[in-house]
Protein backbone atom coordinates (compact mmCIF):
# COMPACT_ATOMS: atom_id res chain seq x y z
CA UNK A 1 0.00 0.00 0.00
CA UNK A 2 2.79 2.11 1.07
CA UNK A 3 4.87 1.24 -2.47
CA UNK A 4 1.74 2.52 -4.04
CA UNK A 5 1.66 6.02 -2.31
CA UNK A 6 5.37 6.67 -3.08
CA UNK A 7 5.26 5.15 -6.85
CA UNK A 8 1.84 7.77 -7.90
CA UNK A 9 2.57 10.35 -5.50
CA UNK A 10 5.11 11.92 -7.34
CA UNK A 11 3.85 11.79 -10.23
CA UNK A 12 0.27 13.75 -9.71
CA UNK A 13 1.88 17.26 -10.00
CA UNK A 14 2.76 16.08 -14.14
CA UNK A 15 -0.52 14.23 -14.29
CA UNK A 16 -2.13 17.87 -13.43
CA UNK A 17 0.14 20.21 -15.31
CA UNK A 18 -0.97 17.84 -18.65
CA UNK A 19 -4.49 17.67 -17.55
CA UNK A 20 -4.73 21.32 -17.19
CA UNK A 21 -2.98 21.83 -20.81
CA UNK A 22 -5.14 19.35 -22.68
CA UNK A 23 -8.49 20.90 -21.55
CA UNK A 24 -7.41 24.48 -20.15
CA UNK A 25 -9.67 24.66 -17.19
CA UNK A 26 -8.52 24.34 -13.85
CA UNK A 27 -11.73 22.52 -12.07
CA UNK A 28 -12.11 20.01 -14.71
CA UNK A 29 -8.47 19.40 -15.37
CA UNK A 30 -8.34 18.29 -11.09
CA UNK A 31 -11.16 16.37 -11.54
CA UNK A 32 -10.09 14.94 -14.29
CA UNK A 33 -6.72 13.85 -12.12
CA UNK A 34 -8.96 12.96 -9.36
CA UNK A 35 -10.72 10.27 -11.42
CA UNK A 36 -7.55 9.15 -12.81
CA UNK A 37 -6.04 8.05 -8.95
CA UNK A 38 -9.22 6.83 -8.08
CA UNK A 39 -8.94 4.41 -10.64
CA UNK A 40 -5.05 4.03 -10.54
CA UNK A 41 -5.78 3.18 -6.63
CA UNK A 42 -8.53 0.70 -7.57
CA UNK A 43 -6.35 -0.84 -10.28
CA UNK A 44 -2.90 -0.64 -9.05
CA UNK A 45 -2.20 -4.81 -8.54
CA UNK A 46 -3.89 -5.42 -12.30
CA UNK A 47 -1.52 -3.22 -14.08
CA UNK A 48 0.27 -5.25 -16.16
CA UNK A 49 4.35 -3.91 -15.99
CA UNK A 50 5.49 -3.38 -13.10
CA UNK A 51 7.96 -0.78 -13.74
CA UNK A 52 7.91 2.98 -13.12
CA UNK A 53 3.73 3.89 -12.96
CA UNK A 54 4.43 7.34 -14.89
CA UNK A 55 3.07 6.04 -18.49
CA UNK A 56 0.88 3.91 -17.07
CA UNK A 57 -0.66 6.97 -15.16
CA UNK A 58 -0.79 8.77 -17.98
CA UNK A 59 -2.71 6.70 -20.11
CA UNK A 60 -4.94 6.36 -17.82
CA UNK A 61 -5.32 10.23 -17.13
CA UNK A 62 -4.99 10.82 -21.69
CA UNK A 63 -8.15 8.09 -21.93
CA UNK A 64 -10.55 9.77 -19.20
CA UNK A 65 -9.49 13.34 -20.91
CA UNK A 66 -10.29 11.92 -24.39
CA UNK A 67 -13.25 10.21 -23.43
CA UNK A 68 -14.93 13.83 -21.85
CA UNK A 69 -13.98 15.55 -24.94
CA UNK A 70 -15.97 12.84 -26.93
CA UNK A 71 -19.00 12.76 -24.28
CA UNK A 72 -19.01 16.59 -24.66
CA UNK A 73 -18.91 17.27 -28.16
CA UNK A 74 -21.64 14.24 -28.35
CA UNK A 75 -23.54 16.05 -26.02
CA UNK A 76 -23.08 19.80 -28.11
CA UNK A 77 -22.17 21.52 -25.15
CA UNK A 78 -18.48 21.25 -25.81
CA UNK A 79 -16.77 24.95 -25.23
CA UNK A 80 -14.50 25.97 -27.64
CA UNK A 81 -10.88 25.88 -26.23
CA UNK A 82 -11.14 29.75 -27.03
CA UNK A 83 -13.63 30.68 -24.60
CA UNK A 84 -12.64 27.95 -21.93
CA UNK A 85 -11.02 30.64 -20.00
CA UNK A 86 -7.72 32.41 -21.54
CA UNK A 87 -7.06 33.31 -17.32
CA UNK A 88 -6.74 30.31 -15.83
CA UNK A 89 -3.03 30.03 -16.60
CA UNK A 90 -2.95 34.15 -15.79
CA UNK A 91 -2.03 33.44 -11.73
CA UNK A 92 0.42 30.70 -12.51
CA UNK A 93 2.77 32.61 -14.95
CA UNK A 94 5.95 35.04 -14.13
CA UNK A 95 5.03 38.26 -14.68
CA UNK A 96 6.72 39.74 -17.15
CA UNK A 97 6.78 36.54 -18.94
CA UNK A 98 3.25 36.10 -18.69
CA UNK A 99 2.33 37.91 -22.06
CA UNK A 100 4.62 35.26 -23.81
CA UNK A 101 3.82 32.25 -22.21
CA UNK A 102 0.03 33.19 -22.87
CA UNK A 103 0.53 33.07 -26.06
CA UNK A 104 2.60 30.02 -26.69
CA UNK A 105 -0.57 28.31 -24.89
CA UNK A 106 -2.91 30.06 -26.79
CA UNK A 107 -1.12 28.82 -29.80
CA UNK A 108 -0.30 25.51 -28.61
CA UNK A 109 -3.89 25.15 -27.88
CA UNK A 110 -5.18 25.83 -31.97
CA UNK A 111 -3.70 22.54 -32.83
CA UNK A 112 -5.80 18.95 -33.04
CA UNK A 113 -5.83 17.58 -29.86
CA UNK A 114 -3.94 14.47 -30.76
CA UNK A 115 -0.73 16.74 -32.04
CA UNK A 116 -1.39 18.61 -28.97
CA UNK A 117 -0.72 15.64 -26.42
CA UNK A 118 2.15 14.19 -28.31
CA UNK A 119 3.99 17.19 -28.03
CA UNK A 120 3.45 17.68 -24.28
CA UNK A 121 4.06 14.17 -23.34
CA UNK A 122 7.36 14.38 -25.14
CA UNK A 123 8.85 18.07 -24.70
CA UNK A 124 7.09 18.76 -21.72
CA UNK A 125 6.28 15.86 -19.52
CA UNK A 126 9.83 13.93 -21.03
CA UNK A 127 7.85 10.82 -21.90
CA UNK A 128 10.31 8.58 -24.20
CA UNK A 129 8.93 8.38 -27.53
CA UNK A 130 8.15 4.08 -26.96
CA UNK A 131 6.39 5.85 -23.79
CA UNK A 132 4.44 8.10 -25.75
CA UNK A 133 2.84 5.69 -27.81
CA UNK A 134 2.45 3.71 -25.06
CA UNK A 135 -0.05 6.05 -23.84
CA UNK A 136 -1.70 7.02 -26.81
CA UNK A 137 -2.07 3.83 -28.00
CA UNK A 138 -0.46 4.46 -31.26
CA UNK A 139 2.80 3.10 -33.11
CA UNK A 140 5.79 4.98 -32.21
CA UNK A 141 5.78 5.56 -36.31
CA UNK A 142 3.04 7.69 -35.54
CA UNK A 143 3.74 9.42 -32.57
CA UNK A 144 6.59 10.61 -34.59
CA UNK A 145 4.68 12.18 -37.55
CA UNK A 146 2.46 13.62 -34.99
CA UNK A 147 5.25 15.19 -33.08
CA UNK A 148 6.56 16.83 -36.32
CA UNK A 149 2.98 17.94 -37.61
CA UNK A 150 2.58 19.29 -33.83
CA UNK A 151 5.70 21.61 -34.16
CA UNK A 152 5.31 22.60 -37.83
CA UNK A 153 1.89 23.68 -37.39
CA UNK A 154 3.10 25.59 -33.85
CA UNK A 155 5.94 27.32 -35.44
CA UNK A 156 3.67 28.91 -38.02
CA UNK A 157 1.22 30.21 -35.08
CA UNK A 158 4.37 31.77 -33.28
CA UNK A 159 5.27 33.14 -36.57
CA UNK A 160 1.47 34.80 -37.70
CA UNK A 161 1.71 37.98 -36.38
CA UNK A 162 4.47 39.21 -39.17
CA UNK A 163 0.97 38.95 -40.87
CA UNK A 164 -0.65 42.63 -39.62
CA UNK A 165 2.82 44.30 -40.29
CA UNK A 166 2.78 43.65 -44.23
CA UNK A 167 -0.49 45.83 -43.82
CA UNK A 168 1.87 48.52 -42.38
CA UNK A 169 4.51 48.06 -45.43
CA UNK A 170 1.84 49.32 -47.90
CA UNK A 171 0.08 51.73 -46.28
CA UNK A 172 3.59 53.84 -45.78
CA UNK A 173 4.77 52.55 -49.43
CA UNK A 174 1.37 54.08 -50.93
CA UNK A 175 2.72 57.73 -49.53
CA UNK A 176 4.08 59.97 -52.20
CA UNK B 1 31.31 8.96 -37.68
CA UNK B 2 28.67 6.51 -39.22
CA UNK B 3 27.79 7.46 -42.73
CA UNK B 4 24.00 6.90 -41.94
CA UNK B 5 21.82 9.76 -43.19
CA UNK B 6 20.38 12.44 -40.95
CA UNK B 7 16.60 11.99 -40.65
CA UNK B 8 13.32 14.16 -39.40
CA UNK B 9 13.50 11.85 -36.69
CA UNK B 10 16.57 12.66 -35.43
CA UNK B 11 16.22 16.11 -35.32
CA UNK B 12 13.05 15.59 -33.24
CA UNK B 13 15.30 13.41 -30.92
CA UNK B 14 18.11 16.02 -31.13
CA UNK B 15 15.75 18.86 -29.50
CA UNK B 16 13.58 16.32 -27.08
CA UNK B 17 17.90 15.19 -25.65
CA UNK B 18 16.68 11.62 -26.67
CA UNK B 19 19.59 10.75 -29.18
CA UNK B 20 23.07 8.72 -28.28
CA UNK B 21 25.77 10.95 -27.45
CA UNK B 22 27.66 9.79 -30.89
CA UNK B 23 24.22 10.56 -32.74
CA UNK B 24 23.91 13.63 -31.17
CA UNK B 25 27.18 14.60 -31.85
CA UNK B 26 26.34 13.92 -35.88
CA UNK B 27 23.56 15.68 -36.07
CA UNK B 28 25.36 18.60 -34.56
CA UNK B 29 28.03 18.62 -36.90
CA UNK B 30 25.46 18.12 -39.90
CA UNK B 31 23.31 21.07 -38.31
CA UNK B 32 26.77 23.43 -38.56
CA UNK B 33 26.68 22.39 -42.34
CA UNK B 34 22.63 23.11 -43.03
CA UNK B 35 22.04 26.81 -41.42
CA UNK B 36 18.64 26.78 -42.53
CA UNK B 37 17.60 23.51 -41.05
CA UNK B 38 19.51 24.43 -37.94
CA UNK B 39 17.04 27.37 -37.68
CA UNK B 40 14.22 25.31 -37.69
CA UNK B 41 15.46 22.82 -35.30
CA UNK B 42 16.79 25.96 -33.13
CA UNK B 43 12.72 27.13 -33.14
CA UNK B 44 11.64 23.73 -32.32
CA UNK B 45 13.91 24.11 -29.01
CA UNK B 46 12.62 27.03 -28.43
CA UNK B 47 9.06 26.58 -28.74
CA UNK B 48 9.83 23.21 -26.17
CA UNK B 49 11.59 25.57 -23.84
CA UNK B 50 8.92 28.17 -23.57
CA UNK B 51 6.22 25.31 -23.01
CA UNK B 52 8.24 24.13 -20.56
CA UNK B 53 8.55 27.48 -18.44
CA UNK B 54 4.69 28.07 -19.32
CA UNK B 55 3.91 25.33 -18.00
CA UNK B 56 6.09 24.48 -14.96
CA UNK B 57 4.00 26.60 -12.65
CA UNK B 58 1.33 24.46 -12.81
CA UNK B 59 3.20 21.43 -11.59
CA UNK B 60 4.63 23.79 -8.73
CA UNK B 61 1.45 24.54 -7.65
CA UNK B 62 0.22 22.70 -3.82
CA UNK B 63 -1.69 20.15 -4.23
CA UNK B 64 -5.68 20.58 -4.00
CA UNK B 65 -7.04 18.12 -1.07
CA UNK B 66 -9.44 16.65 -3.31
CA UNK B 67 -5.97 15.66 -5.13
CA UNK B 68 -4.30 13.88 -1.44
CA UNK B 69 -3.75 10.27 -2.27
CA UNK B 70 -3.91 9.14 1.36
CA UNK B 71 -6.97 9.97 1.74
CA UNK B 72 -8.31 8.51 -1.74
CA UNK B 73 -6.50 5.45 -0.56
CA UNK B 74 -8.49 5.29 2.51
CA UNK B 75 -11.46 6.15 1.66
CA UNK B 76 -10.94 2.84 -1.64
CA UNK B 77 -9.83 0.82 1.59
CA UNK B 78 -12.78 0.81 3.98
CA UNK B 79 -15.00 -0.39 1.04
CA UNK B 80 -13.38 -2.01 -1.23
CA UNK B 81 -14.51 -3.32 -4.56
CA UNK B 82 -13.87 -6.87 -3.89
CA UNK B 83 -15.71 -6.76 -0.86
CA UNK B 84 -18.63 -4.57 -2.01
CA UNK B 85 -19.17 -7.68 -4.59
CA UNK B 86 -18.89 -10.47 -2.01
CA UNK B 87 -21.80 -9.25 -0.39
CA UNK B 88 -23.83 -8.72 -3.33
CA UNK B 89 -22.92 -12.66 -4.14
CA UNK B 90 -24.04 -13.18 -0.99
CA UNK B 91 -27.43 -11.31 -0.54
CA UNK B 92 -28.12 -13.25 -4.47
CA UNK B 93 -27.48 -16.56 -2.74
CA UNK B 94 -29.39 -16.00 0.46
CA UNK B 95 -32.17 -14.84 -1.68
CA UNK B 96 -32.00 -17.24 -4.01
CA UNK B 97 -31.52 -14.77 -6.97
CA UNK B 98 -35.50 -14.01 -7.42
CA UNK B 99 -36.49 -11.58 -4.57
CA UNK B 100 -35.91 -7.77 -5.18
CA UNK B 101 -35.78 -8.60 -8.59
CA UNK B 102 -38.23 -6.46 -10.55
CA UNK B 103 -38.89 -6.97 -14.16
CA UNK B 104 -41.39 -4.69 -16.00
CA UNK B 105 -42.34 -5.11 -19.91
CA UNK B 106 -42.21 -2.26 -21.82
CA UNK B 107 -45.65 -3.21 -23.35
CA UNK B 108 -46.35 -6.77 -21.94
CA UNK B 109 -45.97 -7.67 -18.32
CA UNK B 110 -43.66 -9.98 -16.88
CA UNK B 111 -42.98 -12.89 -19.06
CA UNK B 112 -41.48 -16.43 -17.44
CA UNK B 113 -38.89 -16.75 -20.31
CA UNK B 114 -37.64 -13.26 -20.84
CA UNK B 115 -37.51 -12.93 -16.95
CA UNK B 116 -35.58 -16.10 -16.50
CA UNK B 117 -32.96 -14.69 -19.31
CA UNK B 118 -32.74 -11.23 -17.32
CA UNK B 119 -32.06 -12.68 -14.43
CA UNK B 120 -29.69 -15.17 -15.93
CA UNK B 121 -27.86 -11.93 -17.82
CA UNK B 122 -27.65 -10.25 -14.30
CA UNK B 123 -26.06 -13.00 -12.44
CA UNK B 124 -23.45 -13.53 -14.71
CA UNK B 125 -22.70 -10.43 -14.85
CA UNK B 126 -22.26 -9.93 -11.45
CA UNK B 127 -20.19 -13.00 -10.82
CA UNK B 128 -18.09 -12.16 -14.37
CA UNK B 129 -17.81 -8.01 -14.70
CA UNK B 130 -16.74 -7.92 -11.43
CA UNK B 131 -13.57 -10.95 -11.64
CA UNK B 132 -10.91 -8.91 -12.29
CA UNK B 133 -8.65 -11.76 -12.94
CA UNK B 134 -10.63 -13.86 -15.37
CA UNK B 135 -13.34 -12.35 -16.39
CA UNK B 136 -13.85 -13.84 -19.86
CA UNK B 137 -12.86 -17.66 -20.49
CA UNK B 138 -12.06 -16.69 -24.38
CA UNK B 139 -10.67 -13.47 -25.91
CA UNK B 140 -10.30 -14.42 -29.65
CA UNK B 141 -13.56 -13.20 -31.06
CA UNK B 142 -13.12 -15.85 -34.07
CA UNK B 143 -12.24 -18.66 -31.67
CA UNK B 144 -14.89 -17.34 -29.65
CA UNK B 145 -17.79 -17.66 -31.89
CA UNK B 146 -17.19 -20.97 -32.91
CA UNK B 147 -17.11 -22.17 -29.46
CA UNK B 148 -20.77 -20.58 -28.64
CA UNK B 149 -22.19 -21.75 -31.51
CA UNK B 150 -20.96 -24.85 -31.67
CA UNK B 151 -22.56 -25.27 -27.64
CA UNK B 152 -25.39 -23.23 -28.43
CA UNK B 153 -26.34 -25.49 -31.60
CA UNK B 154 -26.98 -22.40 -33.52
CA UNK B 155 -24.72 -19.45 -35.21
CA UNK B 156 -23.94 -16.94 -32.44
CA UNK B 157 -23.28 -13.32 -33.84
CA UNK B 158 -21.20 -11.31 -31.75
CA UNK B 159 -22.22 -7.49 -31.77
CA UNK B 160 -20.36 -5.08 -32.35
CA UNK B 161 -20.40 -2.08 -30.05
CA UNK B 162 -17.44 -0.39 -31.09
CA UNK B 163 -19.32 2.91 -32.77
CA UNK B 164 -20.91 3.23 -29.19
CA UNK B 165 -17.57 3.16 -27.39
CA UNK B 166 -17.78 -0.52 -26.38
CA UNK B 167 -14.61 -2.90 -26.76
CA UNK B 168 -15.07 -6.55 -27.00
CA UNK B 169 -13.30 -8.09 -24.30
CA UNK B 170 -14.39 -11.71 -24.56
CA UNK B 171 -17.02 -14.54 -23.07
CA UNK B 172 -17.51 -17.82 -22.35
CA UNK B 173 -20.37 -20.34 -22.20
CA UNK B 174 -22.25 -20.03 -19.19
CA UNK B 175 -24.74 -22.54 -17.73
CA UNK B 176 -28.65 -21.94 -17.22
CA UNK B 177 -31.74 -24.04 -16.21
CA UNK B 178 -32.13 -23.75 -20.03
CA UNK B 179 -29.14 -25.08 -21.20
CA UNK B 180 -26.03 -23.42 -22.49
CA UNK B 181 -25.98 -19.68 -22.59
CA UNK B 182 -23.53 -17.34 -24.63
CA UNK B 183 -22.12 -14.16 -22.61
CA UNK B 184 -20.18 -11.74 -24.03
CA UNK B 185 -18.30 -8.95 -22.47
CA UNK B 186 -17.27 -5.51 -23.05
CA UNK B 187 -15.67 -2.72 -21.87
CA UNK B 188 -15.15 1.15 -21.96
CA UNK B 189 -12.20 3.81 -21.97
CA UNK B 190 -13.20 3.91 -18.29
CA UNK B 191 -12.82 0.45 -17.69
CA UNK B 192 -16.79 0.33 -16.96
CA UNK B 193 -18.42 -3.40 -18.26
CA UNK B 194 -21.57 -4.92 -19.61
CA UNK B 195 -22.46 -8.34 -20.45
CA UNK B 196 -24.59 -9.28 -23.59
CA UNK B 197 -26.17 -12.82 -22.70
CA UNK B 198 -27.80 -15.05 -25.70
CA UNK B 199 -29.51 -18.49 -25.98
CA UNK B 200 -32.43 -20.15 -27.50
CA UNK B 201 -35.68 -19.67 -26.15
CA UNK B 202 -38.14 -22.78 -25.00
CA UNK B 203 -40.96 -20.06 -24.07
CA UNK B 204 -41.37 -15.87 -25.11
CA UNK B 205 -39.44 -17.00 -28.51
CA UNK B 206 -40.69 -13.64 -29.32
CA UNK B 207 -40.70 -10.71 -26.71
CA UNK B 208 -40.99 -7.35 -26.90
CA UNK B 209 -37.97 -5.40 -25.55
CA UNK B 210 -38.18 -5.20 -21.51
CA UNK B 211 -36.21 -2.90 -18.80
CA UNK B 212 -35.12 -4.40 -15.76
CA UNK B 213 -33.12 -3.53 -13.03
CA UNK B 214 -32.36 -4.35 -9.60
CA UNK B 215 -29.24 -3.49 -6.92
CA UNK B 216 -26.86 -1.67 -9.16
CA UNK B 217 -27.61 -3.39 -12.21
CA UNK B 218 -29.81 -2.92 -15.29
CA UNK B 219 -30.52 -3.97 -18.39
CA UNK B 220 -32.88 -4.71 -21.35
CA UNK B 221 -33.92 -8.02 -22.51
CA UNK B 222 -35.70 -9.08 -25.53
CA UNK B 223 -36.12 -12.43 -28.09
CA UNK B 224 -36.30 -12.95 -31.89
CA UNK B 225 -36.89 -16.04 -33.98
CA UNK B 226 -36.79 -18.00 -30.98
CA UNK B 227 -33.25 -16.76 -29.68
CA UNK B 228 -33.30 -14.64 -26.56
CA UNK B 229 -30.67 -11.67 -25.88
CA UNK B 230 -30.05 -9.50 -22.37
CA UNK B 231 -27.77 -6.36 -22.01
CA UNK B 232 -26.89 -5.93 -18.75
CA UNK B 233 -24.31 -2.98 -17.16
CA UNK B 234 -24.28 -1.03 -13.96
CA UNK B 235 -26.45 2.31 -13.56
CA UNK B 236 -29.94 2.91 -14.90
CA UNK B 237 -31.02 0.76 -17.81
CA UNK B 238 -32.23 3.85 -19.95
CA UNK B 239 -28.32 4.19 -20.54
CA UNK B 240 -28.31 0.77 -22.34
CA UNK B 241 -31.12 1.71 -24.30
CA UNK B 242 -29.23 2.70 -27.62
CA UNK B 243 -26.94 -0.01 -26.74
CA UNK B 244 -29.84 -2.70 -26.37
CA UNK B 245 -31.12 -1.50 -30.02
CA UNK B 246 -27.76 -1.30 -31.49
CA UNK B 247 -27.56 -5.20 -30.65
CA UNK B 248 -31.18 -6.22 -31.63
CA UNK B 249 -30.20 -4.45 -35.25
CA UNK B 250 -27.29 -6.02 -35.85
CA UNK B 251 -28.68 -9.74 -34.47
CA UNK B 252 -31.60 -9.26 -36.55
CA UNK B 253 -28.83 -8.31 -39.70
CA UNK B 254 -28.14 -12.44 -39.14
Amino acid sequence: MSDMLHQIEPVIPALRRYARALVRNRAAADDLVQDCLERAVSHWEQRRDTGSPKSWLFAILHNLAINQFRSAAARARHVSIDEAGEHEFEQSAVQEQKLIYQDVLGKLAKLPEEQRAVLLLVAVEDLSYAEAAKVLNIPVGTVMSRLSRARERLQQELERPADHQQGNVVQLRSKP
Amino acid sequence: MSNRPISEDDLHAYVDHALEPERQAEVAAYLDDHPDVAQRVASFSDQRSMLRAALAPIAEEPLPPQLNLSRIIESKRRRPASFRWAIAAMLMLAIGGVGGWAIRGATDGPTGGLAALAQEASDSYKVYASDRTRPVELRDSAELVQWVSNRLQQPVKLPDLTKSGYRLMGGRVVPTAHGPAAMFMYDDDHGERLVVLTRPMTTDQNAPMAAHSGGDVAGFSWADGGTGYSVVGRGAAEQLKPLANEIRKQAQAI
